[in-house]
């Protein structure tokens, strides 16, 4: 159907696509409504990840348990996303695809490492979600193709992940978010590292290279003074409320806090275990 | 444009209905059920003037089609009230702590606390939580607090609340 019809569009969740219809900001001559199929639901655990469809509820994985220990990153970004009132209706699927430049959902995937399964009829593939991207709120998918399921590795159990936003008020679409995942060991020796900001650009960013700069270092606070001068030469750009220097001075001071908070974790997990 | 037919229940009453397919939920109850009480507010699921249950759960019914509630039980602001037309619960504690003015937040606020206390099962809420669950809805009048006060006098109240909600 996706392939044989003109003009026509997917509908996942609808809390993004229905606005945009409704504000006249595009239509369509054929909506698809992908509610009713039930492969495209469910949440499964399989071998070092979770395989989430794409049509499942944002509320659903607000409130399934399992992600709070397994999945960190994206048990607090949830509740960051919409309204209760929206994400009872909204799909992680349908927002991964959607890719609002301020969205927390293509955040978590990028810096978690997600990879999504799409499906034709002319067959099955894989996508790293950091390939996902092709330009403001476009992907690479294929007008035939559809998400099915994405796939959502495990966090290590020492992974410390740190979601912050910032947005005028709660709920609100976010001027600048940042996610981040520090692994150390007693000595502070950095294990694992990634750090993905939203709201730049038209995408979310890695810090790849710092990333892999800094592993396998002793932790030291230069880093911090790296990290931010490394963002301040990202490209970015702004809108009528916010301006592109403004967005970049929120991601200095959100990544700086989130890595404090995250290494905070760690020497408290650290205290706790001596204790023990 | 194309025509659907839907059968659902809104307010515990089945309706069998032929809609266009680019017909939101919130205009069908309005126009093609004449259930005025769920408003219509920015059209784009910020305000939740249109919050409405769709089976139990609230949504947006600006941001749903009406074909997509086929086979849904719909509860709307209507459905609230007591069957003898006195208020119920809900509405007598937002009457109670001054939780509306202009009455336009009013409907989809009800049905957000009707959530609310389900989801909560009996379970005391702080009142961030209910904050959070309650910013969903925008209101011009007030500033908020009488709605919070009734919802946490609702839930945590100690009140009997199954039946009348």
């Amino acid at each position: 159907m996706v392939a044989s019809l003109e003009n026509s569009r997917v509908l996942a969740g609808g809390q993004s696509l229905m606005p945009m219809l409704n504000l006249r900001l595009g239509s369509f001559d054929h909506l698809i409504d992908l509610g009713h199929v039930p492969e495209l639901s469910g949440i499964e655990r399989v071998s070092g990840a979770y395989k989430i469809g794409a049509m499942v509820r944002q509320r659903q994985i607000e409130q399934f348990e399992g992600f709070k220990k397994d999945i960190p990153l994206l048990y607090q970004a949830i509740r960051y996303v919409g309204h209760q009132q929206t994400r009872n209706r909204g799909t992680l699927g349908g927002s991964i695809c959607h890719l609002d430049p301020s969205a927390e959902l293509p955040l978590v995937a990028l810096t978690m490492d997600a990879s999504l399964e799409v499906a034709s009829v002319r067959g099955k593939r894989q996508i790293e979600f950091k390939n996902f991207f092709s330009s403001l709120l476009s992907s690479v998918l294929q007008p035939d193709e559809i998400l099915t399921r994405i796939h959502m590795p495990l966090s290590h159990e020492r992974d410390r992940c740190v979601f912050l936003e910032f947005s005028r008020r709660p709920a609100d679409f976010s001027i600048c978010a940042v996610a981040v995942v520090l692994r150390a060991d007693a000595q502070q020796k950095i294990e694992n590292l990634k750090i993905g900001i939203g709201g730049l650009g038209p995408s979310a960013v890695r810090l790849y290279e710092l990333e892999q700069k800094i592993i396998g270092c002793p932790w030291s606070s230069d880093f911090i003074e790296d990290i931010q001068s490394h963002i301040k030469t990202l490209p970015g750009e702004g809108d009528l409320d916010n301006t592109a220097a403004y967005r970049n001075e929120l991601a200095q001071v959100l990544v700086k806090r989130a890595l404090m908070q995250a290494l905070q974790m760690n020497k408290e997990s650290k205290d706790g275990q001596a204790q023990n | 444009m194309a025509k659907h037919k839907i059968d659902l229940m809104v307010n515990n009453q089945p309706y069998s209905k032929t809609v266009d397919s680019a017909l939101n939920l919130v205009d069908f109850l309005r126009n093609e059920l004449g259930l005025k009480g769920s408003h219509i507010g920015c059209e784009h699921g910020v305000c939740g003037a249109c919050t409405v249950l769709v089976d139990q759960k609230t949504v947006r019914g600006c941001l749903m089609l009406a074909v997509q509630a086929n086979g849904s039980k719909v509860q709307t602001i209507e459905s609230v009230a007591n069957q003898d037309g006195t208020l119920s619960l809900i509405q007598l504690k937002l009457k109670e702590h001054h939780g509306l003015q202009c009455g336009f937040c009013t409907p989809g606020v009800v049905m957000t606390i009707k959530e609310l206390i389900a989801e909560s099962q009996g379970r005391h809420l702080s009142e961030e939580e209910v904050r959070t669950a309650l910013s969903g809805n925008l209101c011009r009048c007030t500033g908020y607090q009488g709605m919070v006060d009734a919802a946490m006098d609702l839930i945590n109240g100690g009140l009997e609340v199954s039946g009348t909600v």
